[in-house]
């Protein structure tokens, strides 16, 4: 059995790619349905109708997309450059962090300063954080060969002790009966909504943006070229002229502050304070989406809906009919298998022989 | 400190503690070996062994003896090996996002088969667990048990298998040189796919290590990272079994040490820096061996047939 590049890919087979990989999502996914004994359409309806059918169940899946669609776009620029960066959960914490630092310590006066001056102070903090925290894993792979993977990985778990003990210490809420979560930012630091009477917030207007510059950036600039070619062959993009160190550098810190912002975007549109549950692993989940968007910044948009949309809807097909939550993410992991395996597909054929 | 220090090391309990949490990273630590020495990263680590723990405790829990259970729990594992053997040799897909993928995937069945299984429990079902080999004349050794004594024997004998035995010879053959190996008359992608579902099966086993020994009962995130600590020790012992039993050990040592100075201090250290130690060291022992890596020369390239 071996596999043998298909001379040309055809555009029929990338499109029908990925609807033969939902497809076959829908099949495999309904076993597990079965298996919890629940009545497979009305399960499915449920978790769509709970996703997508609604005013409200549209505003709930963007404000649960507002973070993916961040640290999605982090884990796509850092892939694209083969530089494996793990560690979004982290970063999004230490973002979170800082704006709070900035945006809401000092007796909740924030520095005395004007908000105008603020704001941007504190989401610039929260970047710089979230940069940081990428930079030493990325050094340390330039510089010493250590494996970028389980230092961003291992980085995960030293960042969410360090904020249980700044929770427990000097963020601590005194007024939260002894709950662990930070005190809250001010009102003026909080992000608008971006509909009346929901919880989308200014946010989403970011990571679209952001979506947008980034896909600009990758499809005509010079950088986004010179991270392909690092990604792809480090050694023939250092021949032919590409700074390697520096790339590898800029994309480490674009990657970093993009989860950093994430971390900050989420307590300033949505939790106000910081608690050790904020991202209910926003940051591995944006590894998913990363993958599942082909690493393409407006595919990131798309999937990072699509997996906010299975997560609420599953939330509320869960009071429905007994079917646990759990099914949202086996259903994401299916499609992530099927997505990978339907690419490869319409790349290769299969020789058996 | 260094006074409590000094007892603690004199101190038998603390000794069977070290070996104690090294066990399932001896098992996680040896599979994730096998299959880099064939040339394959394998990320799926964290999910098998949460696969692990729940198969071979649900087995035993629906009336399988224990070692019944960790047969399950190994199956389990090499079950999933197999899907990464699949993405990852013939189809040649990324190594690190088919790993992340196999970790979601077992993550997320299991906590789902866990769910609808359980539906309303709000105390965990619990088995009856591995008893300590109270039998064996070896202080320390004789309070584990024989989940542990395994994982020890198995250190000398994927040693052996690796060096002095042509199955061996090809998994290391295949994670150096798959051409050459080609030119030897071995099938590169059969090879490295044994490799992976062997290690895989001793991942699962790591993971029903923790629900058939050191607990009686699945807890959901009980894994918390111990899969990523077996990929960092893999690096740290330069992909040699001796060196990953001394790194588990040694990663033990300092987590057992840890929980010890967190629950004797009272010099207001917050307790979140001693739970941080075995992360911060694990990152440390990675920079200090980096320089000095043998990484097998084929880790992490696929290998296609006539392909250069």
């Amino acid at each position: 059995m071996r596999l043998e590049a298909r001379g040309e890919v055809s555009r029929v087979m990338l499109v029908a790619a990925p609807f033969a990989a939902v497809v076959f999502t829908l099949l495999l996914s309904s076993l597990f349905v079965a298996w919890a004994g629940a009545p497979l359409t009305r399960t499915y309806a449920l978790i769509f109708e709970g996703g997508f059918g609604s005013r409200f169940a549209w505003s709930e899946t963007l404000t649960r997309a507002t973070p993916l669609i961040l640290t999605g776009l982090a884990v796509a620029v850092a892939f694209r450059a083969r530089f494996f960066n793990i560690g979004a959960e982290g970063q999004l914490y230490a973002g979170a962090l800082a704006a709070v630092a900035v945006g809401g310590l000092h007796g909740g006066a924030g520095f005395d300063a004007h908000p105008a001056l603020l704001y941007p102070a504190m989401m610039i903090a929260a970047m710089i954080a979230g940069a940081l925290l990428l930079l030493v894993p990325a050094l340390l792979r330039l510089r010493l060969g250590v494996d970028e993977v389980v230092t961003t990985l291992l980085l995960n778990f030293i960042v969410l002790l360090f904020v249980s003990m700044l929770l427990d210490g000097p963020m601590k809420d005194p007024t939260a009966m002894g709950w662990p979560q930070s005190v809250a930012l001010q009102d003026s630091m909080q992000l608008g909504k971006l509909v009346e009477r929901t919880r989308v917030h200014t946010g989403l207007l970011w990571a679209l943006t952001l979506a947008g510059m980034l896909w600009a950036l990758f499809k005509y600039s010079t950088f986004g070229f010179a991270v392909r070619a690092v990604g792809a062959n480090p050694r023939g993009a250092a021949f032919v002229g590409v700074p390697v160190t520096r790339t590898m550098v800029l994309v480490a810190l674009l990657s970093g502050a993009l989860a950093g912002l994430a971390g900050a975007i989420e307590v300033a549109g949505r939790a106000t304070y910081v608690t050790l549950d904020m991202s209910p692993g926003y940051g591995y989940t944006g590894i998913v989406i990363a993958m599942l968007a082909g690493l393409n910044p407006l595919g990131v948009v798309a999937a990072a809906i699509f997996v906010a949309g299975v997560l609420v809807g599953a939330d509320s097909m869960s009071r429905g009919v007994a079917v646990p939550t759990y099914i949202a993410d086996v259903i994401v992991a299916i499609a992530l298998l099927s997505m990978l395996v339907a690419t490869a597909f319409a790349r290769y054929r299969l020789r058996l022989q | 400190m260094i006074a409590d220090i000094l007892i603690m090391l004199g101190n038998v309990d603390f000794w069977v503690a070290v070996l104690r949490i090294a066990t399932p990273l001896i098992l996680g630590t040896l599979g994730v070996l096998l299959c880099e020495r064939a040339g394959v990263l394998n990320l799926g680590i964290e999910g098998i062994m949460v696969a692990g723990a729940l198969t071979g405790w649900l087995a035993v829990f629906l009336g399988a003896s224990l070692w019944g259970g960790v047969m399950v729990a190994a199956l389990t594992g090499a079950a999933f090996g197999l899907l990464h053997a699949l993405l990852t040799v013939p189809l040649a897909l990324s190594q690190h996002v088919s790993g992340l993928a196999i970790t979601l995937f077992a993550t997320s069945v299991s906590y789902f088969a866990y769910r609808v299984s359980f539906p309303n429990v709000t105390a965990p079902p619990t088995i009856t667990p591995f008893g300590e080999m109270a039998w064996l004349p070896i202080p320390i050794l004789a309070q584990q048990t024989p989940l542990t004594l395994l994982a020890l024997l198995a250190v000398p004998a994927i040693a052996w298998v690796l060096y002095r035995t042509p199955v061996g010879l090809a998994v290391r053959m295949v994670g150096e040189n798959p051409a050459a190996a080609e030119g030897q008359g071995l099938n590169v992608n059969l090879v490295r796919t044994g490799a992976i579902v062997a290690g895989s099966a001793l991942m699962g086993m790591a993971g029903s290590f923790l629900t058939l020994s050191a607990f009686n009962a699945f807890f959901f995130n009980m894994v918390n990272g111990r899969g990523w600590i077996c990929v960092a020790l893999v690096v740290f012992a330069s992909w040699r079994p001796g060196k990953a039993l001394a790194g588990a050990l040694l990663f033990a040592f300092f987590d057992a040490m840890q929980l010890r100075l967190q629950h004797g201090s009272s010099d207001g250290v917050p307790y979140q820096i001693y739970l941080m130690l075995p992360y911060a060291l694990s990152i440390l022992a990675l920079v200090l061996v980096a320089r000095r890596a043998a990484y097998p020369q084929a880790l992490m390239k696929a290998y296609r047939k006539g392909e250069r």
